[in-house]
Formats: structure tokens, C-alpha cells, sequence
């Protein structure tokens, strides 16, 4: 044991019942280091650092603080032991100023909020944050959001910091600042462990990665020897091709035609400002954004989901030939007119599927009207939530598990799983890779790329720019609710599609 | 180093979740729960009355089933009590918060009453019967339906609407058995046609209360198929679950709300219909007896299941009827009673903690 280790794990098992969250990790940290922990969803990173900071309490092993052996048992242990955590999702409140929130709950025997406000401003402007104290949560950006939890546990006098996919709901430019204020913290001596599962994040920022795969321990290597594959191969258990194939279109026919689409939100704000796009069968179409510029209006318009205010969906039946307007109809009405679209929402377990429901029946959503008898009928959907169980590996303990207890990708294979099998004439899937472990992510390419050669017209909703085109035929790019470009796969370059996302015509004031 | 530290201690329990447990170990878990709760009440009655605390028990089973008529009694207030649970049940499952069914199951009963009063002697019995069940089953349905048309339309607040309407159902059955009241000011309905006994639900195999069983059996069925294998409950628990799913699968969330509280509603005319045309033959404004909530918690204990809302309802009667005679046998008051009923309650709901966590104690101490 090297005697400058801040935080050191030895041997730490958890179980949750018969399953193994964590077997047998040991783990270090030294001052002024950064360790990344990599893994797969559900490989028990989460639940390892929920240990540390005290939401979970491990089944057996030793957890040692500068070489002495703690217990940490709550979360207010882990302050104590200058832990802190930032999760994945943020735990503010919302009415509250930034430093209302950073102090809220600390008691050190007096209340001043301009002088926390001052002392929160100097925190910040020495790691270079970017904040404004006064500033209420409901304000505030994603990314500011974030500062805050931050400087929360900073402010508490946190040495070890903890950062749960810190980077999942950050744009580039967002990122590459967040790497910043780390690594200077890092030069102050403080001690951060990152959980990611983004290979490039891992090796621009860390010192020395861990990898977990399936719970178990599997080995610390320094980020300076190592590369890419030799990380994914750790991680996966096995080589990965990464690279994403691209086939030519076969005889690509307009498949579905969107012309002069307006849209206002809930709000009264112009959220689609006439959009005109055509896809067609056989090929992928990327939409390329910032998130948020429109692009669930519009495939939720698309779906039935979405009241226009003026525009057409004009839908090329392969079947009958006979062209359809989609616009203003209902699912249901889409559905009877024999249009076969598929569609993977953003908010999975909030749209696609029911969480407290199990495979099975999740899998019944698409399939239950069928027939004239008022009762279920399961058999089917039983044998497709085996059959895409098994051809999709997802991980779980049975078709009657519920859908909320599986990780996040296994979720996914469910949601594009039944919306695959349902055998589409048009896939639309939106951020299908969102969470998703490397594995998982590939898995989902290979199956949209098999629609692809099956003829089906699929939109691609996606964020990370290198996989858009590395995937798609023809790349559309949406800022601000209208379409400001159209670029080719084989030819888009990752400078031109950036600068057309941030070219919006008059959407931009929203910020 | 690592021995330099021997005063951390682990904490002494920590809580783990439990995945899988047999059916048969949740339910040895629920029972040892009732025995438990059998204990504490014995030592509570001990402390404050001084009574034998197995005496007391002794009399609460024969108050409950002591006497052949008082297990029908029992049967009855039981098959009531799963009626209106099954109404709140479908509502409950679609999350629209339903905690009208006590106004519910007036209307249904007053509607009853109405046609009793008009009808009695102008229909053949058998016909009269039907004309009892239909409009009472029409009438509560519709009253249900009120506060759902508001929340598929507008949204409205359901716990609030439905609340409300419970009080004004409340008094509108003041003002009818003020107005019809017999003795004229009595305040009274009375029993309605005590000589014809029209209207009255016929003995079946000389039991007084059998075809009210019959019928919440029958609706007991007909509710657990409905939800587990119709698509109708399907699509209520999707709703239920989430809007937003519902929508992106087609579903018209608006219909579903609207068809699930006409079900609600309904079921709650019976147990109306069962009260006044089967128990009572007459109505008060204490007719539904607070039912309507308490059917609220054995929809919940029995975890929305059918099934277990027999053993869930059963169980709630058989506490009330035998707390009610303690406290007459032992001159104790009323709350006595309602003391030893909350704490056997308490410690059942308790105990599903322990069905779905697991409590692990730190290993023993040396190493």
C-alpha cells in the first residue's frame, strides 16, 4: 500500500439478493490523480461509488482513508471523511439560489448568505467555474446545474470527489471546460474518481483507468500505456470491431415526405418553423442537433403524437403504391391505414414502455387491439420477449421481471426490440444510444443497419457527430426548429455539421 | 495499519433489498406479523384494563363468529365491504384517485330507495328487483362520472372532486329521508314496505344475505379476469402507469378514464343496491357507513388483487365486529377497540417491509 494513497477499497463485495453488484474490488487513488472507472451498464460502477459515499453499505471488505480504515455508513460519514459525490441526476432545489443551494443543510453554527455568496465566488473563480451566486436553479443550464453540485461538495471541503457520468448531459464545449476545472483541482491535490463509459473521455483526463466488467474487478492500468481497444477488450471481455459499416442504399424510394411542418409548443413557442425533409426507403437518415432545437416535435409530429399548426407528412404506401397525409391523425388512425412506423422515443421507460410492467407485457403494447375477443392474449408476445431475450442477450433474471429493474441499455434492446419486430416500413428512433454502453451501442447499429438492407426508411436522431457519420447516408441538421443544412454521409465533415447546429434563424434567442 | 483501528465499528443493521421470495415465506411473514400484533395488544390490554388479554381475544372471536348468525352477519358485512372495494379498485389501478365511493354507493342506495317507494306495489317482484339493480347501477355511474368527465376535459383534481361530491351525495340523502321520512318528523325512512316486502332481496336457501354473497362472489370473479386478462384493464393499467406511453401506443386516454369510472361507479351502485334492497330496507345517510374509505385500504393491503381483497376485507370485518364486542362485554369504550384494530393494522402493513427488505445484523465481533 503506497502511504500517499487518499482513498484505498479492499476487497469490497455487494450483493442485492442473488445478484452480485460487486465482487471483490480492490481499488486506489492517490493525491492529485484522477482514476476513471470504466464499465458496461450494470457493471456495478455506480454501486461501488454509492459505497463510498454512503448510500450503500458494503457485504464485506475494508474501505481505507489516508491508510486508516473507515466505516462510512451514511452519507454525512462520507462528508466527514471529505468524500463528496456528484450524481447523475442532480439533487437541488429548484426555488433556491445557487449558494442557498450549496449551503443548504451545512451547519456551521451561523447563517450569512452574502458571505457564503462571496466565499462560493472565490471557490469558484480559483478552479474557474463559471457561476452566478445568485442565481436560482430553475434558471439555470444543464451545465450550470452541475457547477453547483460541484461547488457544493467543494465548499464542504471535499478532497475526494466523486462524479457519477458527469459528461452524459454535456454538449462538447461543455465537456472540454468541465475537463478543465478537474484537472486543475487535480493540480490542488485533490483526489477524483470519473465514471464513464466514453473511451476518449477516459484517456484525455485520466491518469489511471479501473475497469469493472459484470461486478467483478478486472484491473487499474495507466492511461499513458494503454489505448482504445485494449480498454474496450477489458471492458467488453472480448475484441470489438469499432468501426460502423455503411452499405449503399438499394434503389432508395421517397418514403415519407415532410413538407412546410409548423409547430408551437405547449408554451406558445415556435418550436418547428417550416421543416421540409424527404426520407427515403432503404437508407439512413441522421438528424444532427443540439438537443432541444425540435427534433422530438418532429418525430413526435411524424408519430401522431404532435398538433401541427400548418404542414404535410405525405406517407408512399410500397404495398399499395397509394400516397397518404399523415398529418393530424391519431397512432391509431396511422396504424389503420396500414403505415408500419416504428418509432424509439427519447424517454424510454416515460413513453416507449411501461416500467412497472414485465417484458411480456411491454411487449403486449404493440400487439394487444389485435383481434375481435375483449381478452389478452399473451402467447405472442411471451415468445417475442423470449425470442428478443435471447437474440439481443439482455440481461435479466426473466420475461416476467419488470421492465424498471433492468439497466439502461437492457431497456433499450426491449424498447427497439418489439419496435423492430413489428416489422416497420419506416424506423424512427431518437438518441437510441443514449446511456448505453459501448457493446450495447454497436448492437444497436448493427440492428439499424439490417433495417436499413431490409428496406425499411430509418431517422436517426442522434448527438455524438462521429457516429452520425460514420452511420447515415444523408445527414439533415436541425438549430433552432428549421432545417439549416443537408450534408452526405460519406463526405460531412464533424466542423461543418457543428457550425450548421449553432446557425439558426432567430431560434437562438432562447438561451 | 489496518489493525490500528479497532474502534470503527460497522453499524449494527443495515437494510438489503430482498428479490424472489416464495410466496409461502411473504406470507409466514405476514402472519408471524398478526401474531405479533396479537402479543402487543394482549400487553396494551393488560396495562390499561387490567382484563385477561386471552379473554379479550376469546371475545373478539365469539363477537365475530360466535353464533351461526353472526357468521352470516359477518359473510354480509364482509361481501359489502369487497364490493366497494372492487368499485375503488380499477379507478385506484389508473391512479385516478377515487375517494368518492362512500357517495357513490348513497346514490346507488338512494336511487333504491326511490324506486321501493314508487314501485313497490305497482311491479311483479322479480321485475321490480331488476328495475332496483339497473337504476341504481345507472345512477352511481353517472354520479362517478361527473368528476372524471372534468379530469379527462379540463384536469380537475379528482381527490378534491370526488371528496366533495361525498358530502353533497351526503345531503342530498338528508333532504330525501327528511322529506319522505316515516312517521312523518321522525327523521326516519323507516323499513320500507314491511308487509309486501317488495323490493326486498329474496331468502335463498333460507339465508337472508346469500344472494348478496352470491352477487359480490360473482363480482369478485368477474373484477380479478377483468383486470389480469381484458383489454379494457389492460389499457387502464397502461394509463395508470403513464400517460405518455399510453398516448404513443394510441390509446385515447380521455375514453379510458372516462369507461374506467363508469365501472367504478357502477360496482358502487350495487353495493347500494345491496344495502338498502338486501340488508337494510331502508336508507340513512350512515348507510354507506364509511365504507367507501375503508374500502380504500383493502384495495391497497390486497395490493389491488381481487383474490386477496377477500382475505383483506374479511379480515378488516372480522376486527370491527369483534372489537365492537369487547368493548360491550368488558364496559369498555369504543376506542379501546379502535386502539387494538389500529395496531393489528399497523403491524400487517408492517409487515410488508419485511416481505420486500431484509435486515442483515453485523457479523459477530473478534475479526
Amino acid at each position: 500500500m503506497s502511504s500517499n494513497a487518499a482513498i484505498e477499497l479492499k476487497h469490497i463485495t455487494k450483493t442485492f439478493g442473488s445478484i452480485v453488484a460487486n465482487k471483490d474490488v480492490s481499488l486506489t487513488v492517490r493525491r492529485g490523480e484522477i482514476l476513471s472507472i470504466l464499465g458496461e451498464n450494470g457493471s456495478g460502477k455506480t454501486t461501488l461509488m454509492n459505497m463510498i459515499s454512503g448510500i450503500y453499505f458494503p457485504d464485506s471488505g475494508q474501505i481505507f482513508i489516508d491508510g486508516k480504515e473507515v466505516v462510512i455508513k451514511s452519507p454525512r460519514d462520507a462528508f466527514d471523511y471529505k468524500i463528496g459525490m456528484i450524481h447523475q441526476h442532480f439533487k437541488l432545489v429548484d426555488v433556491f439560489s445557487a449558494t442557498e443551494n450549496i449551503v443548504l443543510g451545512l451547519n456551521d453554527g451561523k447563517f450569512n448568505i452574502k458571505e457564503s455568496a462571496v466565499k462560493v465566488k472565490a471557490l469558484a473563480d480559483k478552479y474557474g467555474f463559471e457561476i452566478d451566486p445568485a442565481k436560482k436553479i430553475y434558471d439555470m443550464s444543464v451545465s450550470e446545474k452541475q457547477t453547483v453540485e460541484i461547488l457544493k461538495v467543494l465548499y464542504r471541503g471535499a478532497d475526494i470527489l466523486i462524479l457519477d457520468e458527469p459528461t452524459a448531459v454535456l454538449t462538447p464545449q461543455e465537456t472540454s471546460k468541465l475537463f478543465d476545472v478537474l484537472r486543475k483541482m487535480k493540480e490542488d491535490g485533490k483526489s477524483i474518481i470519473i465514471i464513464t463509459h466514453k473511451l476518449h473521455e477516459v484517456l484525455s483526463l485520466s491518469d489511471y483507468v479501473a475497469v469493472l466488467r459484470k461486478g467483478e474487478y478486472i484491473g487499474t492500468v495507466k492511461t499513458s500505456e494503454t489505448n482504445e481497444s485494449e480498454l474496450t477488450e477489458m471492458m467488453v471481455g472480448k475484441k470489438i470491431d469499432l468501426n460502423i459499416k455503411r452499405e449503399k442504399p438499394v434503389n432508395p424510394v421517397d418514403r415519407l415526405v415532410v413538407k412546410g411542418l409548423n409547430c408551437v409548443n405547449r408554451e406558445g413557442v415556435k418550436v418547428l418553423n417550416n421543416v421540409s425533409f424527404t426520407v427515403r426507403s432503404g437508407e439512413i437518415l441522421g438528424i444532427a442537433g443540439i438537443a432541444g432545437s425540435g427534433q422530438r416535435e418532429l418525430l413526435e409530429a411524424i408519430a401522431g403524437l404532435q398538433h401541427l399548426e400548418d404542414g404535410d407528412i405525405f406517407y408512399n404506401n410500397p404495398k399499395t403504391n397509394h400516397v397518404d397525409n399523415l398529418r393530424d391523425k391519431t397512432p391509431v388512425q396511422i396504424r389503420e391505414l396500414g403505415v408500419r412506423l416504428s418509432f424509439v422515443p427519447e424517454d424510454r421507460l416515460g413513453m416507449g414502455l411501461v416500467g412497472n410492467m414485465d417484458i411480456i407485457d411491454n411487449m403486449m403494447l404493440r400487439s394487444y387491439k389485435k383481434g375481435v375477443s375483449p381478452f389478452l392474449e399473451r402467447k405472442t408476445p411471451k415468445e417475442l420477449a423470449e425470442k428478443i431475450i435471447e437474440s439481443l442477450e439482455v440481461v435479466t433474471p426473466s420475461a416476467q421481471t419488470p421492465v424498471r429493474r433492468l439497466s439502461g441499455g437492457n431497456v433499450q434492446k426491449v424498447l427497439v426490440g418489439r419496435e423492430i419486430a413489428a416489422t416497420p416500413t419506416v424506423l424512427m428512433v431518437a438518441y437510441p444510444v443514449r446511456g448505453l454502453d459501448i457493446n450495447s451501442s454497436y448492437m444497436i447499429y448493427d440492428l439499424l443497419n439490417e433495417q436499413k438492407e431490409k428496406g425499411t426508411a430509418v431517422v436517426f436522431v442522434g448527438e455524438d457527430l462521429d457516429v452520425l457519420i460514420a452511420l447515415c447516408d444523408r445527414i439533415i441538421v436541425i438549430g433552432g426548429g428549421t432545417i439549416t443544412g443537408e450534408v452526405v454521409g460519406t463526405e460531412a465533415k464533424k466542423e461543418e455539421i457543428g457550425l450548421l447546429m449553432t446557425k439558426s434563424s432567430g431560434g437562438a434567442k432562447d438561451e | 495499519m489496518s489493525n490500528a483501528n479497532t474502534k470503527v465499528k460497522e453499524p449494527l443493521f443495515h437494510v438489503v433489498k430482498r428479490i424472489g421470495m416464495p410466496t409461502w415465506q411473504s406470507w409466514l411473514i405476514r402472519i408471524v406479523s398478526v401474531v405479533f400484533a396479537l402479543i402487543i395488544c394482549g400487553v396494551i390490554t393488560v396495562l390499561m384494563t387490567g382484563e385477561n388479554p386471552l379473554q379479550v381475544y376469546a371475545t373478539i372471536i365469539k363477537g365475530a363468529v360466535g353464533t351461526e348468525r353472526r357468521i352470516w352477519s359477518l359473510a354480509q358485512n364482509t361481501a359489502i365491504l369487497l364490493c366497494v372495494s372492487l368499485a375503488v379498485t380499477p379507478a385506484f389501478k389508473m391512479k385516478f384517485w377515487n375517494i368518492g365511493a362512500e357517495g357513490q354507493v348513497l346514490i346507488g342506495g338512494l336511487a333504491t330507495t326511490w324506486c321501493m317507494l314508487n314501485f313497490g306495489d305497482k311491479l311483479p317482484n322479480w321485475l321490480l328487483i331488476i328495475v332496483l339493480l339497473v337504476v341504481s347501477i345507472v345512477s352511481a355511474a353517472l354520479w362517478a362520472v361527473i368528476p372524471a368527465f372534468f379530469k379527462a376535459r379540463w384536469n380537475t383534481n379528482e381527490t378534491l372532486f370526488t371528496l366533495m361530491m361525498n358530502y353533497i351525495a351526503i345531503q342530498i340523502v338528508s333532504y330525501y329521508v327528511l322529506i319522505h321520512s316515516n312517521p312523518k318528523g321522525s327523521g326516519f325512512i323507516g323499513v320500507i314496505n314491511p308487509n309486501t316486502e317488495a323490493g326486498w332481496l329474496p331468502k335463498l336457501f333460507g339465508q337472508q344475505y346469500m344472494i348478496n354473497i352470491l352477487i359480490v362472489i360473482f363480482l369478485t370473479v368477474f373484477m380479478y379476469i377483468y383486470l389480469k386478462y381484458n383489454k379494457h384493464g389492460y389499457e387502464l393499467s397502461v394509463v395508470g402507469e403513464s400517460e405518455n406511453t399510453a398516448r404513443y401506443i394510441g390509446i385515447n386516454v380521455k375514453k379510458v378514464i372516462i369507461r374506467t369510472m363508469i365501472l367504478s361507479g357502477a360496482i358502487c351502485g350495487i353495493a347500494g343496491f345491496l344495502l338498502v334492497s338486501g340488508t337494510d330496507h331502508t336508507i340513512t345517510r350512515d348507510t354507506a357507513g364509511g365504507r367507501g374509505f375503508t374500502a380504500i385500504m383493502v384495495s391497497w393491503l390486497a395490493k389491488f388483487n381481487p383474490i386477496y381483497m377477500i382475505l383483506t376485507s374479511l379480515l378488516i370485518v372480522f376486527l370491527q365486529r369483534g372489537a365492537g364486542e369487547i368493548s360491550t362485554v368488558f364496559n369498555l369504550n369504543q376506542s379501546f377497540s379502535e386502539i387494538i384494530t389500529g395496531i393489528i393494522i399497523f403491524f400487517i402493513i408492517g409487515s410488508e417491509f419485511f416481505v420486500n427488505y431484509s435486515i442483515k445484523f453485523r457479523e459477530k465481533e473478534g475479526k
